[in-house]
């Protein structure tokens, strides 16, 4: 009744082109926007975004740009937590001014505004991701993962050891400075609630529009092409190295804008082994499969239910029931994991599918013959 | 419906208004996850000698104390939702046990207007309170341990250790990496070679940094390790037959968790340490009367004299006797986290107090000021003695090397408040 391609008429080829073409759809679509930009930035608190709402956007850039690799283009990439490394290391470099030995002569840019300098991480990222992505032309699947997580480990010691990166400090942690989004502070210790939300939301924003655009368009068909049959994707004249090369460039500059988000708006201060440890690619693949495989919406879902399931199971039981804080943990651990094999066992395509069957559904509905 | 959910509200807002007036001190613990063995008997510590003031006193200058306990598992973004989920519950005081998340707190408790205590762990420099305002970390910090550690192979080598071999095993994070500086400055002042053996998180795997330690033969090994880290290296220390009494753990790498699991040939190893060891104290009676013979103890309430318990109730107690110095200074009992950090840089430790709280000779006596959050810096050795199962201080509390420390204090200081555009300076 509501959720249906018929009567909404479409006059021009642009309107039929259009983002969402359902009617319904759009509207959902506006309304999100509408309630994430003008109503939610003036109900938050400090617990609300830095619990809840900052982890949630950021982990949904890193699945959505995994989600490219892994479910648009079929490489399975154990990498992530290395590229959000770059990300992050690159924007802490910008951030601070990166400066350059040569011959004995310090050449020192001065700092980036934090907004070009989270882009910019991006596209460092990209540039990584491209040399790691390399491989991918020679070798596939399991073999492919092992080379992907060379990359993550090879990442981490780089960081761990490379003292230019982190600027020499004692402890080889980076700390995120004040930096400021047209005079209202973003990173630092003085940041307003609802500043870094809304810095977060404007890259999420973005990222999901180009990552949705980029998938309906002739790019997003040949990475599509090359998942389900790169030799037959080959034939019909998708360029392999394009293709593959592309995906890899696209996720890790998304993948690197969450790291660099990561690091300076959300974390301010970071150590690499810690926060970009193997764990975390893990964590970011769990949500894609979870999520859904090639689905954007699906890397949303699947980042909410990672991030936001451990946060309200401890509430409920050390906050609600009072119990042991220890017990609540290793509980929490039992009750999410076991709800990743239930929801497998029960949508192998991850909760992106659960939405789609209501679209079917909601398409017949209330007549379903 | 609505009449009972509005009727629950308010009772629960009833009951919850007398709790507000409590001292509340969170406990940013981990009693989960590979760092467990040293977060669990040094909560218990902490809860239960809040618990003792509680049942014995009657709370802190005639008002209750409260913990409240968050689980971090050690990991930083749990660090931080666990900050933002208690710092609006009156937090007075926040003890994260973890150099991560202190990095993390530092410009955060400060815009907010919270103490940081970080007891010989956290970021070093954070003694000069001209720029760290609200980070403490008295009675001894990361780079006093390792000149304790040096001082006492000065010692047992009568003051000569030039062209020794030292390697310094530490665990590769922020962490490990702070005494590296330090020990490369006492290597150029004392003439020893330092080799760096880095072991990645978690480090249960230590095989190859041991074989290039007997490769190398090092007369000393320091170490700085956490968690399983510091069974794994003290096993395999034994499994190439390295002399014991020539390795020296940092105050996080001498605990009964960590040797234990070698038997008895870890007899021998030593760690340095800033408070006392054992049970042999007149608090433990007080602890025992009013915790755990009511049943109040934390956890499972097993650990009770352990190393890292007494670490526990030690900082527990620092801030209780820091509250009481707010209240002093403030003249009113019910004090606040901007109260908490005035008491805390007007503490005053001595040993008659210390005496009187049943803990004699358990630390140094010491004075905080704003220009040092950073306590004297006293440290002495402990060693482990296999067949009795128990730690013993075979040293007296030694000062460090301040000529060597004060320097890089200042200068990495300098530099936090450079990057952070802070103003030194004290009030």
């Amino acid at each position: 009744m509501f959720y249906r391609e018929a009567g909404d008429y479409k006059t021009s080829y642009t309107d039929d082109g259009q983002t969402f073409p359902i009617k319904f759809d759009r509207y959902r679509y506006y309304f999100v926007l509408f309630v994430a930009f003008a109503l939610i930035p003036f109900m938050l608190n400090d617990y609300w975004v830095n619990a809840i709402f900052m982890p949630f956007l950021i982990y949904s850039i890193a699945a959505i740009g995994l989600n490219i690799l892994v479910g648009y283009c079929g490489q399975v990439s154990l990498g992530t937590g290395g590229f959000m490394a770059v990300g992050a290391y690159a924007c802490y470099k910008f951030m601070t001014g990166i400066d350059i030995w040569l011959g004995g002569v310090q050449y020192a840019l001065p700092p980036i505004n934090i907004f070009l300098s989270v882009i910019l991480a991006g596209g460092v990222t990209a540039i990584v991701g491209v040399l790691f992505g390399l491989p991918s032309l020679r070798i596939k699947g399991f073999y492919l993962a092992v080379a992907t997580l060379a990359a993550q480990f090879f990442l981490v010691w780089l960081f761990n050891k490379w003292e230019w990166a982190y600027n020499y400090s004692a402890s080889g942690q980076i700390n995120a400075p004040e930096r400021f989004v047209f005079g209202v502070p973003v990173t630092g210790p003085n940041t307003e609630a609802w500043a870094t939300y809304l810095f977060c939301l404007v890259f999420v924003t973005i990222v999901a529009v180009l990552a949705r655009n980029l998938t309906r368009g002739a790019s997003g068909r040949k990475w599509m092409a090359i998942r389900d049959m790169d030799i037959a994707a080959e034939i019909i004249g998708v360029n392999p190295l394009k293709a593959k090369l592309t995906a890899f460039a696209v996720s890790s500059f998304f993948i690197g804008i969450a790291g660099a988000l990561f690091f300076s708006v959300y974390l301010g201060a970071v150590e690499v082994g810690e926060a970009f440890g193997i764990n975390k690619s893990f964590l970011v693949l769990f949500m894609v499969i979870i999520g859904g495989l090639g689905s954007i919406f699906g890397s949303f879902a699947g980042a909410a239910f990672l991030v936001l399931l451990p946060v309200l199971l401890k509430n409920v039981l050390v906050g609600g029931l009072g119990w042991p804080t220890d017990l609540a943990a290793h509980l929490e651990f039992l009750i999410v994991g076991a709800l990743i094999i239930a929801f497998l066992i029960a949508e192998p395509h991850g909760l992106a599918q659960l939405w789609r069957v209501a679209k079917e559904k909601l398409r017949l509905w209330p007549f379903p013959h | 419906m609505k009449k009972t959910l509005a009727t629950m509200a308010l009772a629960a807002t009833m009951v919850a208004g007398p709790v507000m007036a409590d001292l509340v001190f969170p406990s940013l613990s981990y009693r989960t996850g590979p760092y467990a063995a040293g977060g669990i008997p040094f909560a218990d510590g902490y809860a239960d000698y809040f618990t003792m003031l509680n049942e014995r006193d009657g709370g802190i200058g005639g008002v209750k104390t409260k913990l409240l306990e968050c689980e971090t598992g050690y990991n930083t973004e749990k660090g931080v939702e666990c900050y933002e989920a208690t710092k609006g519950e009156g937090a007075l005081v926040y003890q994260p046990l973890s150099t991560g998340i202190t990095y993390q707190l530092i410009p955060k408790t400060t815009a907010d207007n919270i103490p940081m205590h970080t007891m010989g762990y956290g970021r070093t420099s954070a003694a000069n309170g001209s720029v760290f305002t609200h980070t403490f970390n008295y009675p001894a910090n990361y780079w006093n341990g390792a000149s304790i550690g040096v001082n006492h192979l000065l010692e047992i080598n009568g003051g000569d250790i030039k062209g020794k071999k030292v390697a310094l095993v530490f665990h590769n994070s922020a962490y490990g990496k702070e005494p590296i500086r330090t020990l490369e400055e006492l290597s150029k002042k004392h003439g020893f070679d330092l080799n760096l053996v880095p072991v990645d998180h978690p480090g249960q795997e230590q095989k190859s940094q041991w074989l290039q330690i007997r490769r190398d033969k090092p007369d000393y090994v320091i170490m700085y390790g956490w968690g399983v880290m510091n069974q794994v290296a003290i096993q395999e220390a034994a499994n190439i037959r390295f002399p014991m009494e020539n390795f020296i753990g940092i105050w996080w790498s001498g605990a009964e968790h960590d040797v234990l699991s070698a038997g008895d040939k870890a007899n021998g190893y030593k760690a340095i340490t800033f408070h006392g060891v054992g049970r042999d104290f007149p608090v433990f009676a007080d602890i025992k009367t009013h915790v755990t013979d009511k049943g109040l103890a934390a956890g499972a309430g097993d650990q009770i004299g352990n190393v890292l318990y007494n670490r526990g109730m030690y900082a527990a107690m620092l801030a209780a006797e820091a509250a009481k110095t707010a209240q002093g200074i403030h003249g009113t009992p019910n004090i606040d986290a901007g109260m908490m950090r005035d008491g805390m840089e007007a503490l005053e430790i001595t040993e008659e107090k210390m005496v009187a709280l049943g803990m004699p000779n358990f630390g140094p006596s010491f004075k905080v000021s704003c220009m040092n959050h950073g306590g004297p810096g006293l440290g002495g050795i402990t060693q482990w003695d296999a067949a009795s199962k128990t730690w013993s201080l075979i040293s007296d509390f030694g000062p460090s090397d301040m000529e060597v420390i004060q320097p890089l204090i200042d200068a990495d200081s300098a530099a936090y408040a450079e990057e952070n555009k802070i103003e030194a300076g004290c009030k």
